[in-house]
C-alpha cells in the first residue's frame, strides 16, 4: 500500500497538488497539456492494439460483455444514491453518475505501470476494456437526465459525435486499430516513442494532473460533505462489482485488477464535455470536484492497491 | 472611400460552445468570425484556460446591426441561463463596408 507511494508517478502528482495547494507560480502551458493527452491515449492504445494483435478474438468477448454490464449498472446505482440519499436534482445526479460509469485512461496507465511494477501479468486486451466502459455510462447518464423531461429536447447526433468521435475516444481506438493492424514486429519502428518513454510522460502528466486537482479542492466546499463521501465510497462499491464481474468473466488476478480500477474510476475528459452539451443543467462544479478533486486523487494514492487486493481475496475464493 | 459604421459582436463564453457558437453565428448569416484563447473570472470561477473543462474562447464578428442584435437575441435564448457567457454588441468603422 505504502509501496505504491513511492512510485515516481505517484510522487509526481503529489508534488503536484502540493504545487497547486501551496499557490507555486509552476505552470503547465496548455499545449504541453494536451500534447501530453494526446500522447497518452494514442499510446495506450497502440499498446493495447499490439497486444491484442497476439490475443485471440474469442478471448475478449466474455469480459466486454461484463464490461459493458458494469456500464449500465454503476451509473444507474451511483444516479439513485445521488437523488435519494444525496438528494440531488436530476441533472446533477444524471451528470455525476455518467462520471463514475464512465473511465478515467490516466488511472488505466496508472494500474497498468502498477501492475509492471509488482511483476503481475494481465490480460493482453484490457485495453479493449477501457474503451468499451467508456460509452455506455455517458449514453445512459444522457437518457436518465432527459428522461421525463421534454420531448424532442433532445438532438442525438451531435451527441453521439460528441461520445464516439471526442478526442479521447478515437485517439484510444485509432491507437489500438494501430497496433492491431501492424502488429508487435511492424511496430518495433515506434516502440521508442510509444513504450520507452511512457512512464516519463506519464510522470509528467501527472504533475501537471496534481496542480489541475488541487485547484478543484477549492470546489469541495460547494460540493459539500456528501459528495465528498461519495467520491470514495462510490469507487469502492464500483472495485467491488468490477471485481466479480473480472472474476465472473473468468479473467486473471491482474486482468480483474484492471477492471475493478476501470469500474472504481471516473471520468474526467470525456464525460465532462459530453454533459456540459447534453445536461447543461448540471452544475460542472459538482461533478469535476467530485470526479476530480476526489476520486482522481484517491484511485492514484490509495484506490488502486486497494482494488489489487479485492481482486487477490476474489481470486483465493474464487480460483 | 469612407467608412460605414457596422456593429462588432464580441462573445466570451466556455470553449466547449465554440462549435454550436461558430454554427449559430454561421447560420444567422455572419460573414466571417475570429476565435481566439481568454483568460479571465466571472460569475462561474475563474476560468485560468489551462485545461479542457477551464478554457474560454471570445469570438468575434463584424455585421450590420440588424443581424447583430439577432444573434444577441439568439444567444440569450439559447445559452445565458446554463453556460459562462457574455455578450456585447459595440460600433465600429469599417472600410469595405460591403464585406460585412
Amino acid at each position: 500500500m505504502f509501496d505504491n507511494l513511492l512510485d515516481p508517478v505517484v510522487l509526481c502528482f503529489v508534488v503536484g497538488l502540493v504545487a497547486g495547494l501551496l499557490k507555486s507560480d509552476l505552470r503547465f502551458p496548455d499545449q504541453l497539456y494536451e500534447s501530453l493527452s494526446i500522447y497518452l491515449l494514442f499510446a495506450i492504445g497502440l499498446k493495447g492494439g499490439i497486444e491484442l494483435s497476439k490475443a485471440s478474438p474469442g478471448e475478449v468477448f466474455l469480459p466486454s460483455l461484463a464490461t459493458i454490464a458494469l456500464g449500465v449498472i454503476i451509473p444507474i446505482l451511483a444516479y439513485n444514491l445521488l437523488r435519494r440519499l444525496g438528494g440531488f436534482g436530476r441533472p446533477d445526479a444524471a451528470a455525476i453518475a455518467a462520471h463514475y460509469g464512465s473511465v478515467s485512461a490516466v488511472t488505466y496507465a496508472v494500474v497498468i505501470a502498477y501492475l509492471a511494477r509488482i511483476g503481475q501479468s494481465y490480460e493482453s486486451f484490457v485495453t479493449v476494456l477501457l474503451v468499451v466502459l467508456e460509452i455506455p455510462a455517458i449514453a445512459i447518464g444522457i437518457f436518465i437526465a432527459r428522461l421525463r423531461t421534454t420531448p424532442g429536447g433532445i438532438k442525438w447526433g451531435p451527441l453521439l459525435h460528441e461520445v464516439f468521435l471526442g478526442k479521447s475516444i478515437y485517439l484510444l481506438v485509432a491507437g489500438l486499430l494501430v497496433g492491431l493492424l501492424s502488429g508487435a514486429e511492424r511496430s518495433e519502428a515506434v516502440a521508442p516513442l510509444f513504450s520507452g518513454l511512457f512512464k516519463g510522460a506519464l510522470a509528467l502528466f501527472l504533475l501537471e494532473m496534481g496542480i489541475i486537482t488541487s485547484r478543484r479542492m477549492g470546489d469541495l466546499r460547494q460540493a459539500g460533505p456528501f459528495l465528498v463521501i461519495f467520491g470514495m465510497a462510490m469507487p469502492l462499491f464500483s472495485g467491488v462489482l468490477g471485481t466479480l464481474a473480472g472474476l465472473l468473466s473468468g479473467l486473471s488476478l491482474g486482468g480483474t485488477t484492471v477492471l475493478a480500477t476501470l469500474a472504481g474510476s471516473a471520468s474526467y475528459i470525456a464525460a465532462p464535455a459530453a454533459m456540459r452539451i447534453a445536461v447543461p443543467k448540471a452544475n460542472p462544479t459538482l461533478y469535476l470536484a467530485a470526479s476530480l478533486g476526489i476520486t482522481f486523487p484517491f484511485n492514484i494514492l490509495a484506490g488502486i492497491p486497494i482494488y489489487h487486493a479485492m481482486a487477490r481475496f476474489a481470486h483465493g475464493f474464487g480460483g | 472611400m469612407s467608412p460605414v459604421q457596422r456593429k462588432l459582436i464580441t462573445i466570451i463564453a466556455e470553449s466547449a460552445l465554440e462549435s454550436y457558437l461558430v454554427r449559430d453565428l454561421k447560420r444567422l448569416g455572419v460573414s466571417g468570425y475570429t476565435v481566439c484563447d481568454v483568460r479571465g473570472e466571472g460569475a462561474r470561477g475563474k476560468r485560468k484556460g489551462d485545461w479542457d473543462q477551464n478554457r474560454t474562447i471570445c469570438l468575434t464578428s463584424i455585421c450590420q446591426s440588424a443581424l447583430a442584435h439577432a444573434i444577441l437575441d439568439h444567444l440569450a435564448a439559447t445559452y445565458f441561463e446554463d453556460y459562462a457567457i457574455v455578450a456585447y454588441l459595440s460600433d465600429v468603422d469599417v472600410h469595405r463596408g460591403n464585406k460585412f
